[in-house]
C-alpha cells in the first residue's frame, strides 16, 4: 500500500509540473523559473550562412537572446562551455504524423467483391469518403513520448504533423518536441492543408484511379467554390473546410515523379500554390521539375540493392533497379544544383542521419543540407521564430560533438523550445598522447577516447608496460601493469585530464598534451582508396530506363534513297523511290531526288511505309480504369508514363502513335490521349498538340460486370446500359439548358431573383458528356455484339451525334451496314475471339467483310506485346478475307490515323505530312518484315543498327553495377523480377497480369 | 438467379448457338483410295525440302516422297508449286478442355487441388470444340490437351483433331505428367499501391516438400511387386520411372530448371521436358548437358525485364536451338487457345530472328512429334509414316500465303470450314443482296 503511494504521489507530482498552464491551480506553491543559459565556446551556425567560431549564445526561456562572438555573459547564466562543439538551429520536419491518430486499416480492394458506390462515413461529410478535408490535426493532437524522442535524437525539435489519409486531408499543427502539455506543445495551429492522390483509408470504390483521384480533386475544388457562394441547400463541412483553408499553405503528396507533375498540372489549371511533398525521384526528370519552380519537401529515399551476388538471381534484375540504386543518393545533389528549393525530411528515421550525411556525400552541400532542414522548412512555413538562431528566434537548436553532416559528428544535446534534452554525453576526454605524472615520474601514454571507451597504449613499441582504464560516470580508474608489479589509480575526469581524488593516494594526474602523431604512410593509402572508390555522378537518361538517350534525339534532315515507298495515297506502291524528311515533315518524294540531306539512307531492299498507328492502347500509363458508370470526367493524360519501356518496344515495331484509352470499366469511359511515341520526352510532350479530345464508351460483359459475380453496380444487364446512355445525355443537355439560362440572366443583369438564378454546379462529368453530343469530343466505343452496337448508334442518332468508332467491335461483319450509314468507323483484332462469352462469334474475316462494305476499318491491338506486331496483325485480313496487301496496310497506317482525325497530318506518304515514318527489311505485310527503323517527327527514334551497339552498352552497364552491388557493403533485398506492366482493358493497373484474364 | 439457373441458361445459349450456325464440320471418312500429289514443295519437316515433288498416300500411310519417274494416273493431281507441309502440332494447350475462358461452366482444365497427377485431361477432352476448327483450318492437326494448375496438374494426352469422341481422337493417352514446380520468388499483385510487387514465396519450402515426397512415394511404390492397395495419386506416378511416361516441367526461374531436373534425374525420372520461357536463357548450358528437351510456352512475349532486347521473346527458341537442344513452340501455355491458331506464325516470327524456314518448321512439326513421343508416326513427311498433313498455297509460316487447300488426317481429307467461314459467307450473302 505504502508503495502504491508513492508511485502515485510521483506520477501526480509529474503531471502537475507538465501540465502546469497559466489557467491552472497550482497545488502547491509556484515555482517560476527564468533560467538563463549561456554556451560558450561554441561553433556556431547561426543559419545556413552565418558560422561563428568560438561564440557565445545566450537563451532565455524559449528565445534566443543574444548571440554572438564577443558577447558579455549575463551575471545570472547558468555557463556551458562547449569547448568547440557545434550548435545549428533545431530542425524542422515538414512531414510527419507525429502524435496524431492511426490510419484505420481497410481490407485490400477487391475487384470482384461487392461494390461500396457511398461513402461509408457518417455525419455531414463530403459524398467521396476520400475527402476527409474537415479534420484538424490540432483537435486530434496528442504529444506521443516516444516518438518525440526518436525525433528529437536525428536533430528535430518542431514538426509539422498531419494525417496521412484521403485525398484530402484537413488541417495540419505544428508542434514542439518539448514533451510538455499538449496545449503547451503547439506552435501554429492550422498552419497548412493536406493534399494527395492516394485515397487511405476510404472503402468507397471511387476513386482507384490517378486520372480519377485528380477528377476528385479538380471537382471537389469546383464544388467547395460553388458550396462557398451560399447556393446549395445542403450542408458538408468538408466542402467548407476547402473553403476555409483556402488560404492556408497547401501540401501535396506525391508517391513518384510522374504525379508531381500532375500535382503541378492541377494547382495550376486551379491557380493554386502548393508545396510538393515528393517521392525522391526527382532525379529521373530534374529538367521538368526544375520548370515548375516550386518548393519541394523531399525524403531521403534511396532504395536498397538488390542481392545480385548469384548470377541466377540477378538474372532476375533489369538494369533499372539497379540504376535507381545508384542515382537515388544523387537526389538532392541534383536538385540543388538545379536550383530547386527543398526541405529535406527523413524516409527512415533510424536511418535519417546516415542517409543524411550519404547525400552530403554525393554532393549536396553540408549549408544546403542546413538549410533544407531549418530555413527553408522555416520559410515555407513562414515562421520567423524557426530555422536560425538570430536574435529573437525560439531556442530550438542541436549541440553537436563535430560536424553533424560527416560521419564523425555525433548529436549530444537538442533544446527544444528552451528545454535540455541530453542525447550523450559530451565527451570530456578526447584522443591524444597524454602525459601521466605518478609518484613524481612522467611518462607519455597514446589515449584513445570512443564512445565513453578509453584505450591506453605505451608509444613504445617495445615497452612491455600494458594499461587498463575505465570510465564510470566522472569516476576513472587506471590499471599499469609492467610484469609483475601492478598499480591501481582512482581518480576524477575533468576536461582533457584525469587527477586523483583530493586527499587520496597515491597523488597522479594525466593531462592531454598532443595530437597523436598519424602514420603518414596510413594515411597515403586511406586517400587512393577513396579516390579509387569515389563515386561518378551517373548521368541521367531521358526517359529514366536503360533504353533512354543519353543525347537528346533531334529532326535531322534525311535522304532515303530508292525505297519501295507505299504510299497509301493514289500513287499505290512507288518502287526504287526517294524520300526526303525535314524538320519533321516529309518534304519531296521522287525518283533519283539530288538533295542534300545530313544524312542518307540507303533505302535498297527496304520498304517505307507511314508509322503505325495503335488506335487502341493502354501502354504508357499509371492506371487505366476507373470505376465510376460515367467516368468521363477522368482524363488519361493525368496517368501518363513517358518512362514506360513499352513506347521503345512500340517504336521497335514501327507503331509511332497511338490512342491511349481508358478502360472498360463503364458504359462511359474517362477522356483518351493521343500520343505520338516521342521517346525521350516528358509526359505533356507525348501528347499530340492540337488533336481532337476523344472518349472511350464501353458495352457489353465488362460494363455489366461479369466477372464479378457479387457486382451490384448499376447497369448489370445490356439493358441498363442504354439506359445510362440516355440518363447521361438527357442529364448532360439539361445541364447545358441550365447554364444557358443562367449565362444568359445574368448577361442581361437579372440577378435578383436569386432562386432561380442560382449558379449552376459545374460538374466535370457532364462537361465531358455534354462534349460528346456537342461534337467536341469523339467517341471510341469498346463493343462486341451487334445488338449493342445497333443499340448505341440510335442513341446517338436521338441525340444527333455520331458514333466515330467503334473499337473491338467484333460483331462489326453483322452491322457493317448500319455502321456506314450511321457514319461510324471500325477499329478491331484480327483474330481474337472465344475468351468470353460475347465474342463467341467473332470472325476473322470482319475485318474484310467491313472493310467490303465501305467501313473506315483500322486493326487495334489493346495489348503492348501485339502492338509490335500490327502490320502482321493485318496482314491477317489478307489470308481472311483476300484483302489486298495495300489496304491491309492501311488498316494500321491511313485508316486509324482517319479514326483518330490525324489523317490530314498522319498516315500516308505525302508531302506535307509528318515524317512519322518507318523502313521495314521486307514487305510490311509479309511476317519476315521488322521495323529497321523508325521515325517520329523526322527524329530517327529506333534504329536497328544501333541495336546491338546499345544492347552492348547495356550489357557492360549492368555488369558494371553487378560488380558496384557486389562490392557495396550494405543492407541487400532479395533479387526479384521487376515485372512490366501489361494492360488491356479490363487493368484496373495491371491486375490481370495475375489473374490472367484478357480483354 | 441462382447458378443453377444460370449455368442452365448458358448451356442452353450454347445449345442455340450450336443450332442456328450448324456444327462444327463432321470427321472425314478413312481414306479408301491412294492420294497422288506431283510438283509440290514438299517440307519434310526435318530440316529438309524437296521441290517439285511428289508425295503419295494410301491406307493413311505415306508410300512415296520425292522424285519420281512415274507415269501421272488420272486421278494424280498437280500442285503447281503449292507447298505440303506436315500437320502442325500444337503442344501443352487447353484445347477441348476450355471452350469460354469467362465463362466458368466451360472450363475443365484445372481440378482442385495441389496435388493431381491421377487427373486426366482426355475424359474432359472435348471433340467438338468450336475453336478445333479454326486451328484446322491454319495447318494444326494434332494437340495435346493438357490440365493446369495447382504443383502436378495431371496427365496430358496426344489428340489428332479429326474425330467423333476422345477416344477415337486419342493417340497417346496420359503421356505425360504435368508439374508446375515453384519458384522461390512469386508475383503478388498488391491492391494497395495496385502494382505487382514480387515477393518472397513463403511456402516455398512446403510446396517443394509436396512435390518431392510425391515422387520419392512413388518410386519406393515402383519397387513394389504386389501393388494390391490403389493409391490412385502414387499409381499416376509410377511410370515415370520406367519411362511409360515423361514428366513435363513446368517453371519460371532459371534456378528452379535446375532444381527441378537435377531433382528428376537423380530419382532416374529420367524422361523430361521442360516447358518455359524466356528464363531458360541463362542456364542454356545446364540444359543442353541436361539432355532435356524443351517447349517454348510463346514465341510472342514481351522481354521479360525492362532492359532485355527488344528481341527477347521473339529468340528464346533461336538460342535454343543454336545451342543443340531440341526444342518445339507452343502457343497456348499461358494463354486462351483462341491465340494457338497462329502457331504457324509464332514459327515464322522465329525466321525473321534468325533461323531457317525448314528449321522452324521442325518447331512445330518433327521436333514437337519427337518431344511428344509421337514421332514414329507423326511429325515428318516419310514413307511409312501417317499421311498428317496440308496443302497451301504458299507459305504457310506467313499470314498473307498460309491458305490451305486441304488438310488430310491419317489420310482422311478433312472440311475444314467450320462456324467462322460459314458466318463469313453468310453475311458476305447478306451485303451482296
Amino acid at each position: 500500500m505504502k508503495l502504491l503511494i508513492t508511485i502515485l504521489s510521483i506520477t501526480m507530482h509529474v503531471n502537475v509540473i507538465a501540465s502546469q498552464l497559466p489557467t491552472s491551480v497550482v497545488n502547491g506553491v509556484k515555482d517560476d523559473r527564468h533560467t538563463i543559459h549561456a554556451f560558450t565556446h561554441a561553433h556556431i551556425f547561426v543559419d545556413s550562412k552565418t558560422e561563428l567560431n568560438d561564440a557565445t549564445m545566450i537563451v532565455k526561456d524559449n528565445e534566443i537572446i543574444n548571440i554572438g562572438e564577443k558577447i558579455s555573459i549575463p551575471a545570472d547564466a547558468i555557463t556551458h562551455d562547449l569547448d568547440g562543439a557545434y550548435i545549428y538551429p533545431g530542425f524542422v520536419l515538414l512531414d510527419s504524423d507525429y502524435g496524431l491518430s492511426k490510419v484505420p486499416k481497410k481490407s485490400p480492394f477487391s475487384f470482384f467483391g461487392k461494390e461500396i458506390l457511398d461513402s461509408t462515413t457518417k455525419g455531414v461529410v463530403n459524398s467521396n469518403e476520400a475527402i476527409k478535408a474537415s479534420y484538424q490535426a490540432v483537435a486530434d493532437f496528442h504529444h506521443d513520448k516516444e516518438a518525440a524522442k526518436t525525433l528529437r535524437k536525428i536533430g528535430f525539435s518542431t514538426v509539422l504533423s498531419s494525417k496521412h489519409d484521403g485525398i484530402m486531408r484537413g488541417t495540419s499543427v505544428l508542434v514542439s518536441l518539448n514533451d510538455k502539455a499538449d496545449q503547451q506543445s503547439i506552435v501554429q495551429a492550422e498552419p497548412s492543408f493536406h493534399l494527395s492522390f492516394s485515397k487511405g483509408s476510404s472503402k468507397q470504390l471511387y476513386p482507384i484511379s490517378l486520372m480519377g483521384s485528380s477528377a476528385l480533386i479538380r471537382q471537389t475544388w469546383l464544388d467547395a467554390d460553388w458550396y462557398g457562394q451560399g447556393l446549395p441547400d445542403f450542408a458538408d463541412l468538408d466542402l467548407k473546410a476547402v473553403n476555409d483553408n483556402k488560404s492556408r499553405l497547401q501540401f501535396f503528396e506525391v508517391k513518384n515523379w510522374q504525379q508531381l507533375l500532375l500535382a503541378d498540372k492541377i494547382a495550376l489549371e486551379f491557380d493554386k500554390k502548393i508545396v510538393i511533398k515528393s517521392s525522391g525521384d526527382e532525379y529521373k526528370h530534374i529538367d521538368a521539375i526544375k520548370k515548375l519552380n516550386r518548393s519541394l519537401i523531399v525524403p531521403l529515399s534511396f532504395p536498397k540493392a538488390m542481392d545480385v551476388s548469384d548470377e541466377l538471381d540477378a538474372w532476375n534484375v533489369s538494369l533499372d533497379k539497379m540504376m535507381e540504386w545508384e542515382a537515388a543518393p544523387y537526389n538532392l545533389y541534383y536538385l540543388h544544383k538545379n536550383g530547386v528549393e527543398f526541405s529535406i525530411v527523413p524516409k527512415d528515421k533510424k536511418t535519417f542521419l546516415k542517409d543524411l550525411r550519404k547525400a552530403v556525400k554525393k554532393g549536396l552541400p553540408k549549408s544546403a543540407a542546413l538549410a533544407a532542414l531549418t530555413s527553408i522548412p522555416a520559410k515555407i512555413l513562414s515562421n520567423k521564430k524557426l530555422g536560425h538562431l538570430k536574435q529573437g528566434a525560439s531556442a530550438n537548436f542541436i549541440i553537436t560533438q563535430g560536424d553533424i553532416f560527416t560521419d564523425e559528428g555525433k548529436m549530444v544535446e537538442n533544446w527544444v523550445a528552451g528545454k535540455r534534452f541530453i542525447i550523450n554525453k559530451l565527451a570530456k576526454i578526447s584522443s591524444g598522447v597524454y602525459k601521466l605524472e605518478l609518484n613524481g615520474t612522467s611518462h607519455e601514454l597514446e589515449v584513445v577516447a570512443k564512445d565513453g571507451k578509453l584505450k591506453l597504449k605505451n608509444p613504445d613499441k617495445d615497452s612491455t608496460i600494458k594499461y587498463k582504464a575505465k570510465m564510470d560516470k566522472d569516476f576513472v580508474s587506471i590499471e599499469i601493469n609492467d610484469k609483475d608489479n601492478s598499480t591501481q589509480l582512482l581518480g576524477l575526469t575533468t576536461k582533457n585530464a584525469f587527477r586523483n581524488i583530493k586527499g587520496q593516494t597515491p597523488q597522479w594526474s594525466m593531462r592531454r598534451i598532443s595530437d597523436i602523431k598519424k602514420n603518414d604512410k596510413e594515411d597515403d593509402k586511406k586517400q587512393k582508396h577513396s579516390n579509387k572508390s569515389a563515386d561518378k555522378t551517373p548521368i541521367i537518361a531521358q526517359p529514366f530506363s536503360t533504353y533512354g538517350l543519353h543525347v537528346p534525339a533531334t529532326a535531322k534532315s534525311y535522304l532515303i534513297n530508292n525505297a519501295t515507298v507505299w504510299t497509301n495515297e493514289e500513287d499505290g506502291i512507288l518502287s526504287e523511290t526517294d524520300v526526303y524528311i525535314k524538320d519533321g515533315k516529309i518534304i519531296k518524294i521522287g525518283k533519283n531526288l539530288n538533295l542534300k540531306a545530313e544524312v542518307t539512307i540507303d533505302g535498297t531492299d527496304l520498304h517505307l511505309t507511314a508509322g503505325i498507328i495503335d488506335e487502341h492502347s493502354h501502354i504508357a500509363l499509371l492506371s487505366v480504369n476507373d470505376i465510376a458508370v460515367n467516368s468521363s470526367m477522368v482524363r488519361m493524360e493525368d496517368s501518363l508514363d513517358s518512362d514506360d519501356v513499352d513506347i521503345y518496344r512500340n517504336l521497335a515495331g514501327g507503331v509511332t502513335a497511338a490512342q491511349l484509352l481508358h478502360g472498360s470499366a463503364n458504359p462511359i469511359g474517362g477522356q483518351s490521349a493521343l500520343i505520338k511515341m516521342r521517346w525521350g520526352a516528358t509526359s505533356d510532350e507525348l501528347l499530340i498538340k492540337g488533336a481532337d479530345n476523344f472518349i472511350k464508351f464501353a458495352l457489353g460483359e465488362n460494363v455489366k460486370r461479369s466477372s464479378s459475380q457479387k457486382s451490384i453496380r448499376y447497369p448489370l444487364t445490356r439493358m441498363g446500359v442504354e439506359q445510362v446512355y440516355r440518363d447521361a445525355f438527357s442529364n448532360a443537355l439539361a445541364y447545358e439548358k441550365q447554364w444557358q439560362t443562367y449565362n444568359k440572366a445574368n448577361k442581361e443583369g437579372k440577378r435578383k431573383d436569386k432562386k432561380h438564378l442560382a449558379k449552376p454546379r459545374r460538374d466535370l462529368m457532364l462537361d465531358a458528356t455534354l462534349e460528346v453530343i456537342n461534337k467536341d469530343r469523339y467517341v471510341s466505343c469498346h463493343s462486341y455484339v451487334q445488338s449493342e452496337i445497333n443499340m448505341l448508334m440510335k442513341v446517338a442518332d436521338d441525340f444527333d451525334f455520331n458514333i466515330n468508332t467503334f473499337t473491338h467491335i467484333l460483331e462489326g461483319y453483322k452491322v457493317a451496314d448500319k455502321m456506314l450509314k450511321h457514319g461510324a468507323g471500325a477499329s478491331t483484332f484480327a483474330d481474337w475471339w472465344a475468351y468470353k462469352w460475347e465474342v463467341n462469334y467473332a470472325i476473322p474475316y470482319n475485318a474484310s467483310i467491313m472493310t467490303k462494305v465501305g467501313v473506315t476499318t483500322a486493326i487495334n491491338s489493346d495489348d503492348a506485346e501485339m502492338a509490335r506486331r500490327l502490320n502482321q496483325e493485318a496482314a491477317k485480313s489478307i489470308k481472311y478475307g483476300g484483302m489486298s496487301e495495300q489496304d491491309a496496310l492501311k488498316m494500321v497506317t491511313l485508316n486509324p490515323a482517319k479514326l483518330l482525325h490525324l489523317d490530314d497530318r498522319m498516315g500516308s506518304i505525302k508531302v506535307g505530312k509528318d515524317a512519322d515514318i518507318v523502313l521495314w527489311s521486307a514487305n510490311p505485310m509479309s511476317i519476315y518484315a521488322k521495323a529497321n527503323k523508325t521515325f517520329v517527327d523526322g527524329q530517327l527514334l529506333f534504329d536497328r543498327d544501333r541495336q546491338a551497339e546499345i544492347e552492348a552498352q547495356i550489357a557492360s552497364e549492368r555488369a558494371r553495377l553487378i560488380k558496384k552491388i557486389n562490392q557495396a557493403d550494405e543492407a541487400k533485398m532479395p533479387a526479384m523480377m521487376g515485372h512490366g506492366k501489361h494492360m488491356q482493358c479490363d487493368s484496373i493497373t495491371g491486375y490481370e497480369y495475375l489473374l490472367g484474364a484478357v480483354q | 438467379m441462382s447458378r443453377a439457373i444460370k449455368i442452365f441458361s448458358v448451356l442452353v445459349l450454347i445449345g442455340m448457338a450450336t443450332l442456328s450456325h450448324a456444327l462444327a464440320p463432321g470427321p472425314a471418312e478413312k481414306q479408301k483410295q491412294p492420294v497422288v500429289y506431283h510438283n509440290g514443295n514438299i517440307h519434310i519437316g526435318n530440316g529438309q525440302i524437296l521441290k517439285n515433288a511428289t508425295i503419295a498416300f494410301d491406307n493413311g500411310k505415306i508410300s512415296r516422297v520425292g522424285h519420281f519417274k512415274m507415269a501421272w494416273q488420272k486421278t494424280d493431281i498437280d500442285l503447281k508449286g503449292k507447298h505440303v507441309y506436315p500437320g502442325f502440332i500444337l503442344p501443352v494447350t487447353g484445347l477441348g478442355l476450355t471452350e469460354v475462358e469467362a465463362v466458368k461452366a466451360t472450363r475443365d482444365g484445372q481440378e482442385t487441388g495441389k496435388i493431381n497427377p491421377n487427373i486426366r485431361s482426355i475424359i474432359a477432352y472435348n471433340t467438338d470444340s468450336e475453336i478445333t476448327p479454326t486451328l484446322k483450318f491454319n495447318g494444326i492437326l494434332l494437340a495435346q490437351p493438357t490440365p493446369q494448375g495447382g504443383l502436378v496438374s495431371g496427365l496430358s494426352s496426344i489428340v489428332q483433331l479429326d474425330a467423333w469422341n476422345w477416344q477415337d481422337a486419342a493417340i497417346l493417352t496420359d503421356d505425360a505428367l504435368h508439374v508446375n514446380w515453384p519458384s522461390s520468388m512469386m508475383a503478388k499483385f498488391d491492391f494497395s499501391t495496385f502494382t505487382l510487387k514480387v515477393q518472397e514465396n513463403k511456402d516455398y519450402a512446403s510446396q517443394l516438400e509436396k512435390i518431392t515426397t510425391l515422387f520419392m512415394d512413388a518410386k519406393s511404390r515402383s519397387n513394389l511387386h504386389d501393388k494390391k492397395l490403389v493409391n490412385l495419386k502414387l499409381d499416376a506416378v509410377v511410370p515415370v520411372f520406367s519411362a511409360s511416361r515423361k514428366i513435363y516441367i513446368h517453371t519460371s526461374s532459371p534456378k528452379s530448371i535446375i532444381e527441378s531436373i537435377n531433382f528428376f534425374q537423380k530419382i532416374d525420372a529420367t524422361h523430361l521436358v521442360l516447358v518455359a520461357g524466356q528464363e531458360v536463357e541463362p542456364v542454356i548450358g545446364f540444359i543442353k548437358q541436361s539432355g532435356v528437351p524443351v517447349i517454348v510456352s510463346s514465341a510472342h512475349s514481351l522481354p521479360k525485364r525492362d532492359d532485355s532486347s527488344v528481341d527477347d521473346g521473339y529468340t528464346t527458341a533461336i538460342k535454343l536451338h543454336k545451342a543443340g537442344i531440341l526444342v518445339a513452340l507452343a502457343h497456348s501455355v499461358d494463354s486462351g487457345v483462341m491465340g494457338a491458331r497462329n502457331l504457324a506464325f509464332a514459327a515464322g516470327t522465329l525466321v525473321n530472328y534468325g533461323m531457317e524456314k525448314e528449321q522452324a518448321l521442325q518447331l512445330i512439326t518433327g521436333n514437337t512429334a519427337k518431344i511428344l513421343g509421337i514421332d514414329k508416326k507423326y511429325g515428318t513427311l516419310e514413307v511409312g509414316k501417317s499421311a498428317t498433313l496440308i496443302i497451301t498455297e504458299g507459305d504457310a509460316l506467313d499470314m498473307r500465303t498460309n491458305i490451305l487447300d486441304a488438310a488430310y488426317i491419317d489420310g482422311r481429307k478433312l472440311n475444314l470450314d467450320g462456324r467462322q467461314q460459314k458466318l463469313n459467307q453468310r453475311y458476305l450473302e447478306k451485303y451482296q443482296r
